[in-house]
């Protein structure tokens, strides 16, 4: 496929990894955002490869991780009711919640569809007139854009069958709280190549210059993040803290103005409880007052107890950067991916379910 | 779920609110994607798709400096290697 395979391409690869080893003098300690970045690597086994040049630090890039409990539970109590039916990106389907998760609701006769895009969703509510849709509107600003979409053209042709549960996070938030943590230990970031084709570079500069911290952004294939890696190696060795755009092919300066129009129409910035990193200030999405008829916390009100983790999961630490997911008690026995106690263990973009589908069961390096 | 899809666009229709749908081809898969958010791809022009939406047009011209990248890295002690 075009624009895919060439970046995954073995000799290329070979050649930037012997770049970045001829390169860093030390070992550097790096996070990458996003849980797709977090895939490659360790589908790749580029974590192995550059041992000594990096302590990879998986940051909180996934969006079904840290998506609040709460929510999960809201949604579960929503798919119960039985005029309602509740459309969801496939990953949701298999978080935990407090006691159950979506895929076992529908087991049990709740009415739970998988949708591919929300205008998917916003279909099933023209042809199911009779009933209410509720879309599980979750993401980053990547997503931001499409769901609320899907929310503006429901208000312009008068869906009112079709309503939003909205759980949208924003990145720079959530990287300044892991920047602000006294015991954080990231020294360069691999910025998130699709947050900012919508979003632009500005957010991370501003951070890079408060911060004094290299951001790379980059895309997702192989050849990018070693791209994006060396490039960022560079900048730490020079003790340059600036930004830089490896995903150039994507990435505009100025980001997708058309797509961040119609976010702003229909969503403003809140404060928002992630899961695993607590209540981060401006850390999210809501609706806008003038959209709040197709707001789904408000046309179903809550009547569920207070939403509770289990005690044996460490997603906290894992999506804080603070623990590995091998390092965890549970993992691979209690909780894989076919019985996860957390969301890193469900999501494909899950750092958890990385380290187990890749079979990282100990620490980089070490033979089995 | 930040998953965009590179897909070449092979056909272009207009929807009732005026927003821009198109038909883009993944490999030779095909689905129907809004175009909403790229006002400026063409028929010919690839795109990355992120949940059945366009997010930027992907530049040739940007995609290829990778391989020129690599390419100054080079040497040829790399041939037949490891």
């Amino acid at each position: 496929m075009k624009f895919l395979d060439e970046y995954r391409d073995g000799a290329s690869a070979r050649r930037i990894i012997r770049q970045i080893q001829d390169t860093a003098t030390r070992r550097w300690r790096i996070m990458e955002v996003c849980g797709g970045q977090t895939h490659t690597l360790i589908r790749s086994g580029i974590d192995e490869l550059l041992l000594e040049q990096f302590d990879p630090i998986h940051g909180p890039g996934c969006p079904v991780c840290v998506t609040p409990l709460e929510k999960i539970d809201r949604a579960i109590e929503i798919a119960a009711r039985r005029d309602v039916i509740v459309a969801t990106f496939g990953d949701m389907m298999r978080v935990p919640g407090s006691k159950s998760d979506l895929l076992r609701a529908r087991a049990e006769g709740a009415d739970v569809r998988m949708v591919y895009s929300p205008l998917d969703a916003l279909e099933i509510a023209r042809r199911n007139p009779d009933k209410q849709v509720v879309f599980f509107a979750v993401g980053f600003e990547t997503t931001a854009p499409a769901n609320a979409m899907a929310v503006w053209m429901a208000k312009r042709q008068g869906i009112d069958n079709f309503s939003a549960l909205v759980s949208h996070v924003r990145v720079p938030p959530a990287v300044e709280a892991i920047l602000a943590d006294p015991e954080c230990g990231v020294e360069g970031f691999i910025g998130p190549g699709h947050v900012c084709t919508i979003m632009g570079r500005q957010e991370y500069e501003d951070l890079a210059a408060r911060y004094r911290v290299p951001f790379v952004i980059a895309g997702f294939e192989p050849l990018d993040l070693l791209q994006g890696l060396l490039m960022l190696v560079e900048l730490l060795e020079e003790g340059r803290p600036i930004v830089l755009n490896q995903y150039t092919r994507s990435v505009r300066d100025e980001g997708n103005a058309q797509a961040r129009r119609i976010m702003n129409e229909v969503l403003s910035v809140a404060d928002f409880p992630w899961r695993g990193l607590g209540c981060i200030p401006g850390g999210g999405f809501r609706l806008r007052d003038e959209y709040a008829d197709f707001d789904a916390e408000r046309r179903f009100p809550t009547t569920s107890e207070p939403a509770r983790e289990p005690a044996i999961c460490i997603a906290a630490q894992v999506l804080q950067g603070k623990k590995k997911p091998h390092e965890c008690p549970a993992f691979g026995t209690q909780c894989t991916p076919t019985s996860p106690l957390g969301a890193p263990m469900v999501s494909s973009e899950g750092a958890c379910a990385a380290y187990y589908a890749f079979r990282r069961y100990q620490e980089a390096g070490h033979v089995a | 779920m930040c998953l965009g899809i590179p897909g070449e666009i092979v056909s272009i229709e207009d929807n009732p609110l005026g927003l821009r749908t198109g038909t883009v081809s993944f490999g030779g898969t095909q689905r129907e994607v809004s175009l909403a958010y790229t006002p400026e791809a063409e028929i010919g022009d690839y795109v990355v798709v992120h949940v059945g939406f366009a997010i930027s047009r992907i530049d040739e011209e940007e995609a290829r400096k990778v391989f020129a990248y690599v390419r100054e890295l080079g040497g040829l002690e790399e041939l037949g290697a490891t």
